[in-house]
């Protein structure tokens, strides 16, 4: 493979519901993220990885680079086996991820994913 | 007036003849309809208002707290001559006064598993209004059974969310199907304990209301959607597809298809047990040498003895007791504070120094040469501070407020806003 800089992909990531207390108390954020995966999750790999491995962004992997990455402090609260904590809903442009694969959703570039604790108070 | 067009005049009627029409079928279906408010309390009293005003026949509601000072600035049907009293006797009377043919049926008696089903089979929708999240489930199973949609409100600091579970009913998820697992302990805090804004539990009651009346009236499309609301957010209303009930689910999902099953009755230990006390945490008596009950600060104060305030919640009011001086932290979240407590307490901005017209903290003896006093909203993060205070050799008198503002707002000074 050439030299260039490996491919990414921008995303607009939200938190909500107390959630963002966890990341700099900032509700929006903008982040660049590799566009592939570096290591494959379970058995999905990609014929054709024009990084040189690995499989493209998904949920999965983004909420992994956000307890790296961006995440500030207690990163439990946040993650739990790969994936979100219970009480926490993902949304991918507006809509439940549930509808669109939850962790498998691959990601695209510009795409807006909110997570958002849910509430009890009253 | 004499130039409006006459067509434009008859379309104008048209218009109003058909809402007209709407209106009237649906105050009827209103009159005949029966709603069972759970809770009522800051989401509780707006929805209850606008039920009332609306003309729903028969309203239930659920509540065994009684009304106390510190709801006020949020349920707002509640009165400072109605302080003690229970909170659905209190919203009866209020409701009465906006509509005297209501038939409200109260009841003081908490929401239980095995009470909820008798006292909820009677209405056509239930409004869960509570403040915590055992009854949120337990109110979900409930109206899965009774096969009724559930209009759920929450809120908590500036940020609300509303959704009507069991939409369809069957079709729509239920709580459990969006939240099969509860959520972390940690992340789960009343109003009374994280505080909020009362417009926002005045924005989703009243939203709450809306949505029991475009079921009544045959107005809801019918689509099950989460909707966000964040009061400071540059767009503040977000509206979310959500996915179709579960068929695992232990509660709503298809008979053969069901993973688990809901024979638990203790919503309580379900959801990770009793949450810890935080207004009764705040108020733990303590060391004296470590703590100071609000009246006798307010004695200090008015001595005219030059003391130190640090606020973690807002900023206190220190034209009132001249005397003292006030540097506002809420810029300087307790986390950072706690990891150099020192650093933040040496570094006073210019002008505040000039203002106050002394120095602090004499850096080389780590002593402090005003006597400190550190407040909060429940007196619990304030104990935190004073405690990292001492622990990195902090000399001098350095106290937190037993109870913070709300204990302030109680003993000392009842037009202290309390939030
Ligand atoms: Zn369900």
């Amino acid at each position: 493979m050439s030299a260039t800089s490996s491919p990414a992909i921008s995303l607009k990531v939200e938190f909500g519901g107390g959630l963002e207390l966890l990341f700099s108390n900032e509700r929006s954020h903008t982040v660049t993220i590799p566009a592939r995966a570096p290591s494959p999750a379970g058995a999905d790999t990609d014929v054709h990885p024009p990084g040189g491995g690995g499989r493209p962004a998904d949920i999965a992997f983004l909420i992994a680079w956000l307890r790296a990455n961006l995440l500030q402090e207690r990163a439990e609260l946040f993650e739990e086996n790969g994936t979100v904590r219970p009480g926490i809903l993902v949304l991918v442009n507006d809509t439940d991820w549930e509808l669109e694969g939850e962790g498998e959703y691959v990601l695209k570039d510009g795409d807006e994913i909110v997570f958002i604790s849910t509430l009890h108070g009253g | 007036m004499a130039l409006v067009c006459q067509a434009s005049t008859n379309c104008m009627r048209n218009k109003i003849s058909w809402a007209e029409v709407t209106i009237k079928t649906g105050q009827l279906k209103l009159q005949q309809a029966s709603v069972a408010v759970v809770g009522a309390g800051g989401l509780g009293c707006p929805a209850l208002q606008y039920l009332a005003a609306a003309g729903v026949g028969r309203i239930g509601i659920i509540d065994h707290d009684v009304v106390e000072i510190s709801n006020l600035q949020r349920q707002v049907l509640h009165t400072e001559a109605r302080v003690g009293m229970h909170k659905v006797l209190s919203a009866a009377k209020a409701i009465e006064q906006i509509n005297s043919r209501i038939r409200v049926e109260p009841v003081t008696s908490a929401l239980t598993a095995s009470n909820a089903q008798t006292l909820l089979a009677d209405y056509d929708i239930i409004l869960d209004c509570t403040d915590n999240l055992p009854t949120r489930y337990l109110l979900s199973d409930t109206a899965v059974q009774l096969n009724r949609p559930l209009v759920s409100g929450a809120a908590q600091q500036f940020d609300g969310q509303l959704c009507i579970y069991n939409l369809g009913p069957g079709q729509g998820p239920c709580f459990r199907c969006l939240f099969p697992k509860p959520p972390a302990p940690e992340m789960a805090g009343s109003c009374e304990e994280l505080g909020i804004l009362g417009a926002v539990t005045g924005v989703i009651g009243t939203l709450q209301a809306m949505e029991a009346i475009k079921l009544i009236t045959g107005l809801h499309d019918g689509r099950p959607t989460l909707l966000m609301y964040s009061a400071l957010s540059a767009l503040p209303f977000r509206n979310i597809k959500l996915r179709a009930r579960r068929p695992t689910c232990p509660s709503c999902g298809t008979e053969d298809e069901k993973v688990g099953k809901i024979g638990e009755t203790d919503y309580v230990a379900f959801c990770g047990g009793q949450r810890p006390d935080w207004v009764a945490r705040g108020l733990v008596e303590g060391h004296e040498n470590l703590r100071i009950r609000a009246k006798e600060l307010k004695d200090l104060l008015m001595t005219g003895r030059r003391v130190r305030i640090i606020d973690y919640e807002m900023p206190f009011d220190t034209e009132q007791y001249a005397m003292s001086t006030n540097i506002p932290r809420s810029d300087i979240p307790l986390k950072v504070f706690v990891a150099n407590p020192a650093a933040h307490l040496s570094t006073t901005d210019e002008t505040s120094e000039k203002a106050i017209g002394c120095s602090t903290l004499n850096n080389a003896t780590l002593e402090l040469t005003e006597d400190t006093y550190l407040v909060c909203r429940l007196g619990n993060d304030s104990q935190i501070a004073v405690e990292a205070l001492k622990s990195v050799g902090m000399k001098g008198v350095i106290k937190d407020v037993i109870g913070g503002l709300r204990a302030w707002a109680k003993e000392v000074d009842e037009m202290f806003p309390v939030y």
